[in-house]
């Protein structure tokens, strides 16, 4: 085929994961479906690279929501797989050893096992642990579904439970540095979403990345009869006395059909659309510098034990909070997300524990400061950045050396920005959480338009999916 | 389809849509909900499965008819009379 149809019962844009899932049931049910993504390749805001003879994921630092479908009740992967008749083998998914969240003055350890923090935190914080189980219970019992716009802060309702500022910028920092879009807060229906998926279900990862579980949902989509158009750009979304008619491609090429599902987010949605989508356009705050280093050898021969570790260097017992926020300088250096995709437990089966290491840093960033850098100045400030953060994360001992002793085990560095992250999703500010506003119904302004993706609301990879597949469902009945 | 026909028919939906439940044990007069983890997407699957195999329309009201084996093969019975397997 030489390019898409002039028609279409349903188009989706942007090949993520949100689009790849809605595809997949969409295609299932037979509606004549395509999807159509600019860039030259598929994932999105999950998507891997090659460099120098080496892959890298994106966003990937664990699979949130490991609970294997043998536990009952099903936790919302295994629901997600069997929607998208994949068994839970196909992803390959080993647990992880075990990760942290660190302070001065305490750490937690969590694991895949709850009780593994619930009893951390009752010998460190023995006076705050019925609070925290009445937390867990408020998390496990909220509304995750309830579609309203207004934004429910958590803050409050953590601190009616949990008085102990420490514990509560502990328990806070996991969940709002893999989600929250909000700074200093994050929606309690978010924060009850990751609740489960950090605390109660943990973590997992494929020995090979992402790129696995992308193949899986593209090999299936295709079989299902789908069509999926890279370097297809969508310039305009077209529409008529209130109802999407269809799209016209950044070469001018229309392509008609009555239902649209965007994954652009809302600010490229609403620019795509016009006014009459409706859509709030604000771009999302927040934002983050990742690095990537390649080591000779696993990352736990260097001392970095953990899957996971978050952490924060100020001392909320004197008042200094963790803070969630854009940062004035151009990286914080005051906290950050180290991993280690060889701290996994990977099985014999695909291939054990990996040859070379890799450690990853991510430190919040401000996203104005790295937009507007001229080219050599950019690349200069990558590289001063990237190594004051691994220094700070190792003076606060949470990370090996490897700006000084152990320079020498690291083999290869790549480092991405806000701006990085603009340029390959489109995302404006290189917002990865998107906007603070969601529309979790998934309606616009325009009878045929549905949002999904980050802007939907839900949160990660398993997020991400069962995003397009409950908008999905929603068209097919 | 005869009867035992469409059973194996919901079987087999089952199994597609549910891989990690054992189903060998089923109780045909008991609702599947009290027999495996079912949730309502799940449920609406099975509506769905029926309706692209055997272009069987099931309107929401008679739902309830389909909470058990035995309910399934009645209320699809005559639907699907002089359908083949």
């Amino acid at each position: 085929m030489a390019g898409p149809a002039s028609q279409y019962d349903v188009l989706i844009i942007g090949a993520g994961l949100s689009g790849l899932a809605a595809g997949i049931r969409l295609a299932h049910y037979e509606k004549r479906v395509a999807i159509l993504e600019r860039h030259t390749t598929i994932g999105g805001l999950n998507s891997f690279y090659q460099l120098r003879g080496r892959r890298h994921d994106v966003g990937l630092h664990a699979v949130t929501n490991f609970r294997p479908p043998t536990l009952k009740p099903l936790g919302p992967l295994a629901k997600l797989l069997r929607q998208l008749r994949i068994s839970w083998d196909e992803f390959d998914l080993a647990p992880q050893c075990g990760s942290r969240v660190v302070m001065p003055g305490a750490s937690l350890r969590f694991t895949n096992d709850f009780d593994r923090l619930q009893s951390d935190v009752a010998e460190r914080f023995p006076d705050q642990i019925d609070g925290f189980k009445q937390l867990d219970a408020a998390a496990m019992s909220a509304d995750t579904f309830d579609e309203s716009r207004e934004f429910q802060p958590s803050r409050e309702r953590v601190r009616s439970l949990i008085t102990n500022p420490l514990l509560e910028d502990l328990l806070f920092a996991p969940v709002l540095f893999y989600g929250s879009p909000t700074p200093h807060d994050c929606d309690w229906r978010q924060f009850a979403i990751l609740w489960r998926a950090l605390y109660r279900e943990g973590f997992g990862r494929p020995r090979d990345g992402v790129k696995p579980i992308l193949k899986t949902l593209t090999k299936r989509y295709k079989a299902l009869g789908g069509d999926l158009w890279l370097r297809h750009g969508v310039q305009a979304i077209r529409s008529n006395g209130g109802k999407t008619v269809g799209v016209t491609l950044d070469d001018g090429t229309e392509i008609d059909a009555p239902h649209i599902l965007s994954s652009a987010g809302l600010p490229q949605t609403a620019a795509m659309a016009g006014d009459a989508a409706d859509l709030p356009t604000d771009p999302g705050p927040l934002s983050f510098v990742e690095s990537i280093s390649v080591l000779d050898r696993p990352a736990s021969e260097l001392g970095y034990d953990d899957t996971v570790t978050f952490y924060s260097t100020r001392d909320p017992r004197a008042g200094d909070r963790f803070r969630y926020a854009n940062p004035e300088d151009p990286c914080d250096l005051t906290s950050g997300i180290a991993c280690s995709p060889d701290n996994y437990q990977y099985f014999e089966a695909s291939g054990g524990p990996h040859d070379e290491g890799c450690l990853r840093l991510t430190v919040l960033a401000n996203p104005e400061y790295w937009a507007n850098l001229e080219p050599d100045v950019y690349t200069r400030e990558k590289a001063r950045w990237h190594a004051a953060a691994l220094d700070a994360g190792r003076d606060f001992d949470v990370l090996p050396d490897v700006t000084g002793a152990q320079a020498s085990h690291v083999l290869d560095t790549d480092v991405f920005t806000p701006k990085t992250i603009t340029r390959f999703t489109g995302h404006p500010n290189g917002a990865v959480y998107g906007s603070a506003t969601k529309i979790r119904d998934g309606r616009t302004g325009l009878d045929g338009l549905h949002v999904i993706g980050t802007d939907q609301g839900y949160l990660g990879i398993v997020g991400a999916m069962l995003s397009g597949v409950s908008i999905a469902n929603r068209l097919l009945t | 389809m005869t009867r035992p026909e469409i059973r194996g028919v919901i079987l087999d939906i089952l199994e597609n849509i549910a891989p990690d439940e054992d189903l060998t044990d089923l109780n045909d007069s008991d609702p599947f909900r009290e027999q495996m983890e079912l949730d309502s997407m799940d449920f609406l699957d099975i509506v769905m499965e029926l309706r692209k195999r055997y272009r069987v329309q099931i309107p929401e009201e008679d739902y309830p008819n389909l909470n058990t084996m035995n309910g399934t093969v009645d209320y699809l019975e005559p639907k699907l009379a002089d359908t083949p397997v």
